[in-house]
Parts: C-alpha cells; sequence; structure tokens
C-alpha cells in the first residue's frame, strides 16, 4: 500500500482568513501527480467527510504546471474560537499524510 | 489633495523612468530580515521599501485587545534599519496593518516607534499615519443602508453585535496610502492595509499597469517567501515595468524560481487563480512565469478586473471571557480505557459545585477538555480519536464571564479531577499529574472574530482618517 505522502514534497494546510482553510498537496513529479490523480482518493468528497463540511463547499483545483492540487473549505470552526484547537489551521493536514492511494 | 490630480503629477516624474524597483523588507516586520540583504537590495537605488507589519493569522486576541505582537525592541530595530535606508536612498517607506492588528492602538504603538527612531537618530521626513479603526456608530448606519455584504462563511452581524464589539477595522486599498504620498510623505504608516495594496499603491502612481502592480504586490508581500527554500525571513527585490515584473532576493543565499514564485500565489489563499482586492480582482490563471536567471523570475499574463463596486473588508472582534487553564497528565490504563465516560461524570459533578459554590449554571461559563494524545489538535474530526496510547496529556480550558470566576472554576476542576475516581480502583486516589505548582493560570481576556463582511464605499479614503507629521 502506497501512502499520499510518499508522492508529495509538501501536504500543508494553512488559514486562508479565519474563516476558512486551504490545503496544498504538491506532488514530486508528473508521475506522482498522475497516480493520485487517477486514483480518485483525493475528491470533494473525501474533503468533504474528514472536516464534516457539505460537499458543495469544498472546492478542488488541480494546478497541472505547479504538479499541486489546492483543496478550500469553510473552517469547520473560526480562528480562535472557543472549540478551535489550531488557531492558525497548520495541522489539519493530518489525517491526509498517510491516506491510502493505491 | 485629488488623487487622480496627484497621479498625474506622479507619472509626469515618471515619464522617463522605464521601470519600478520595490523592495519588501521581510513577511512580516516583527519577524526580521537579514541587514546586509537590505544593504545590498537597495544598491543601485530603489523606488519605495515596504513591508507588511500584521495579519489576522494568529487569532482574534490582538485585534480585540489592542496588544502588538512581536517585540517592541525588535520591530524598533527592524524599522530603524528599513529608515536609515529609505532616507539614504531618498525612497518612500510604506508600512502596513501597523502593530499586527491595524487597530487604533496598533498604529499608535508603531507611530511612537518611528518618532522615537527619528528623534535618536536626528532624521527628519514627513511622516503620515493612516487610522484604519472603524467608528461603531458608523458601521451600524452602514449596516442600516446596506452596505455590508456578508462572505460565505460569516458570523451573524447586527446592531447589538457592532455595538458589543471590542475593535472593527477597514483594510484600506491603495487610495489611503496614495493619497499620503501624495501629500508628500516619505513614510507612511497604516493601520490594517490589505498587504498587495501596500506594494501596488506607489506603483500606480506612477503609471504601472494594475495587473502588473497587483500581481508583483501579491509575490512581494511575504518577502522572501516566494523564494525556492527560505531559510529565514528575508527581504524580496522586485522590478516592475509596463509589461509585467521581475523578481530576486538579494541575499546570494536563496533563489527564485518559476514555480517558487507562482506557488506563492497559493499560499494562504483560497483560490489559487483569483485574489480580491478593494476596487478589484487580480486572475493569474494564464500567468507566464519565466526564468531569467538561476535566481530571478519575469511574470506576465495576471489580469485585472475592476469591481463594479468598490469594498472594503471589514475585521472585528468581540469580547467572549476570560480565561483558566491547566494542564495534567493521565499514565493510567484503567482511567484511558474509559476516558469519555470518567470525563463525563467529572463534568457532572464538578457543573454541581460550581452551581453550589459559585452560582454558575453551565450555559454560563465554558469547559472545555482537550485531551492531546486523542483529539487534543482536531477534536471531533480526529479519525484516529480511538487510537488512544499509553498516556494523554489533558489541557482543560475554563472560560467565564470574569477572570477571577474562570480561576475559581478551574480550581474546582482541578481538586475534583485528581481525585476523581473509577470502579476499578477502590480507595483515594489522584489521577490528574499537574506538572505545575499552582496547577493552572489565567490566560486573561478571550476574544473571538465577529465579522467576515465587506462594506461598499462611495470614497475608497472614507473612513481612512490620515494625519501628517514634519519629523
Amino acid at each position: 500500500m502506497t501512502e499520499l505522502y510518499q508522492f508529495t514534497k509538501l501536504i500543508r494546510s494553512k488559514n486562508a482568513g479565519p474563516f476558512e482553510l486551504t490545503f496544498d498537496i504538491m506532488f514530486k513529479n508528473t508521475e506522482s501527480f498522475r497516480t493520485v490523480l487517477e486514483s480518485g482518493r483525493l475528491t470533494t468528497e473525501l474533503f468533504s467527510r474528514l472536516y464534516a463540511v457539505p460537499v458543495n463547499q469544498v472546492r478542488l483545483f488541480v494546478l497541472e504546471p505547479l504538479l499541486t492540487i489546492k483543496v478550500t473549505i469553510p473552517r469547520p470552526i473560526p480562528s480562535g474560537d472557543l472549540e478551535d484547537g489550531d488557531v492558525y489551521g497548520g495541522q489539519f493536514h493530518g489525517p491526509l499524510i498517510q491516506l491510502a492511494i493505491d | 489633495m485629488n488623487i487622480s490630480i496627484c497621479a498625474e503629477v506622479f507619472r509626469e516624474k515618471a515619464v522617463t523612468i522605464k521601470k519600478l524597483k520595490a523592495i519588501a523588507a521581510t513577511g512580516n516586520l516583527s519577524t526580521g530580515f537579514r541587514e546586509e540583504s537590505m544593504s545590498r537590495a537597495v544598491t543601485g537605488g530603489v523606488d519605495f521599501i515596504g513591508c507588511d507589519a500584521g495579519s489576522t493569522d494568529s487569532g482574534p486576541y490582538y485585534l480585540g485587545s489592542g496588544s502588538t505582537r512581536g517585540a517592541r525592541e525588535v520591530t524598533k530595530h527592524n524599522t530603524g534599519i528599513i529608515l536609515r535606508e529609505a532616507l539614504k536612498a531618498q525612497a518612500p517607506v510604506i508600512i502596513g496593518t501597523a502593530g499586527y492588528a491595524g487597530g487604533r492602538p496598533h498604529l499608535q504603538w508603531m507611530l511612537d516607534i518611528v518618532r522615537e527612531l527619528a528623534r535618536e537618530n536626528q532624521w527628519h521626513f514627513k511622516l503620515a499615519a493612516i487610522d484604519a479603526e472603524l467608528d461603531k456608530e458608523d458601521l451600524v448606519k452602514a449596516l442600516q443602508a446596506g452596505e455590508l455584504t456578508a462572505f460565505a462563511p460569516a458570523p451573524e452581524l447586527n446592531e447589538e453585535i457592532i455595538r458589543a464589539a471590542e475593535r472593527f477595522v477597514g483594510m484600506m486599498g491603495v487610495e489611503p496610502i496614495q493619497r499620503a504620498l501624495c501629500a508628500g510623505a516619505q513614510v507612511v504608516i497604516a493601520g490594517r492595509a490589505s498587504d498587495v495594496a501596500i506594494y501596488a499603491a506607489l506603483p500606480l502612481l506612477r503609471g504601472i499597469p494594475r495587473n502588473v502592480a497587483y500581481h508583483a504586490g501579491k509575490i512581494l508581500e511575504c518577502g522572501a517567501a516566494s523564494v525556492a527554500q527560505r531559510l529565514y525571513p528575508d527581504c524580496l527585490v522586485v522590478e516592475m515595468d509596463q509589461d509585467g515584473f521581475t523578481a530576486e532576493p538579494p541575499n546570494p543565499e536563496m533563489r527564485c524560481t518559476p514555480q517558487s514564485v507562482a506557488a506563492h500565489t497559493l499560499y494562504e489563499n483560497g483560490d489559487p487563480y483569483r485574489l480580491v482586492e478593494s476596487g478589484g480582482m487580480l486572475e493569474t490563471s494564464d500567468a507566464q512565469y519565466e526564468a531569467v536567471t538561476e535566481r530571478t523570475v519575469r511574470v506576465t499574463g495576471g489580469r485585472w478586473t475592476p469591481a463594479e463596486v468598490y469594498t472594503v473588508k471589514l475585521e472585528g472582534a468581540s469580547l467572549v471571557g476570560y480565561r483558566s487553564v491547566a494542564f495534567a497528565g493521565i499514565r493510567d490504563a484503567l482511567v484511558l480505557r474509559q476516558l469519555d465516560s470518567y470525563l463525563g461524570g467529572l463534568r457532572r459533578v464538578i457543573e454541581r459545585k460550581v452551581v453550589d459554590s459559585l452560582g454558575l449554571k453551565p450555559e454560563q461559563y465554558v469547559l472545555n477538555w482537550r485531551v492531546y494524545g486523542r483529539d487534543g489538535t482536531l477534536g471531533v474530526l480526529e479519525p484516529q480519536r480511538n487510537n488512544i496510547g499509553h498516556e494523554v496529556g489533558l489541557l482543560i480550558d475554563v472560560v467565564a464571564p470574569q477572570q477571577g470566576l474562570a480561576a475559581g472554576i478551574l480550581s474546582i476542576v482541578c481538586h475534583t479531577g485528581l481525585h476523581y475516581s473509577i470502579p476499578e480502583h477502590n480507595g483515594l486516589i489522584s489521577n490528574f499529574a499537574f506538572p505545575f505548582s499552582p496547577p493552572g493560570m489565567n490566560g486573561g481576556a478571550v476574544y473571538r472574530f465577529c465579522a467576515n463582511h465587506v462594506w461598499r464605499l462611495s470614497d475608497p479614503c472614507g473612513p481612512f482618517a490620515m494625519a501628517i507629521e514634519d519629523l
């Protein structure tokens, strides 16, 4: 089994303002990028399920020239609000790292 | 002064200037840059030095409390280098989002630093201060007039919430900065400002096209963050012309590559191709990034679409309460295997004691457990929350209407939790391993962001008062 991190050079999450989170998944090379895209694992449905947001609020961008998949979602809880555990939004990518690809 | 007339004056001056050179000192004024990088960057002249000094990234506390982020001495040191080099080069300095949140106390703090530096070094210049803190009654009127529009997702904003909030700022576009430059300011200290506007304001006055100025601004706003491997925060140099711009780090240890520069448009930005600014939108989907040298990248092909109405983004913070926190380790397998029921039972005992001794019902305060080692980071979103280790760290978070009450509740939580038992242990036990004496500490005021809205303005400078002084 291969996990997502084995294909990537960077997986990160970050605030895009206090009310949104954005994930940048940057691949090592064209082959890795293609393999993951074609696996059908990185989808809006996956992010909807992992982060409990409606699927129509998940924006997924495939940036071929940058070998990057970018996903933006509304923050489940705004940055710094009482239930929020991650003010900068920098650790939300955790569950993606070992995502099974094939 | 009318900005369009002023812009004409700037353009006339710019007739013979084919290129415009901008330096971004660093991504955030308090994080600093290498002094030798700045010296190298100003070699051969420069048209202006910009620096962003703030963000919402560190949460609502700074905007709510009026506190600044970063040590005063560090900010003073960094600002001193920028001013010294800019005055030598006779180039304007533009610092935006002063004091981290860009409200009135933040602006005053930054102005004091600038005045102190001028006094100590016998520097003389015209200083412009641009206030970005908004009057709450003006916002109420704007709300009533239908001038506020919510982004999705946005918290509810009504008159009561506006009046009860601690502070609002508007994120200024290029126009208030241009007004200050047109008034002859050599140093512009702005409250909350768009990062990009810091870098686009002066080039637009010099006749650089909007698509170039805003795209260059986006690349400059984080300083050396758009290099391939940022070793530490540092400067970035951009040269703009009519067709595009080139980006190059002055530090020979760093380099810009087409991919590193293009990738920066992704960072902290929800949409990788569209950047919404006051007055319009930059689209970079067709942009070209080409290597000029091993360290320099040429960027062309950004597109600017003017907005139909001019809006500025609002940021606001309101007081939630006061926080007291404690940290405890739990290293008992019998407790850990029933942690949820253990904490649930403990909560019920605590709630009863708080009613009895402090007269507060559960809905009048917040008691949050964060179980590090299980789901402390992601909370209910943690897919592996059943995968508990041999110990957990329990962060006990209490927020109440007054600091004394928060501390009182926390004290009840700590001593109740310490001895709250489980059926497997018969006799008095101590379940919480506190690393500190006392176990808890007061965290002070707690705020939340209370606006994600834009305000439609007929005058882009309207809410942003400017004051000029000669130092």
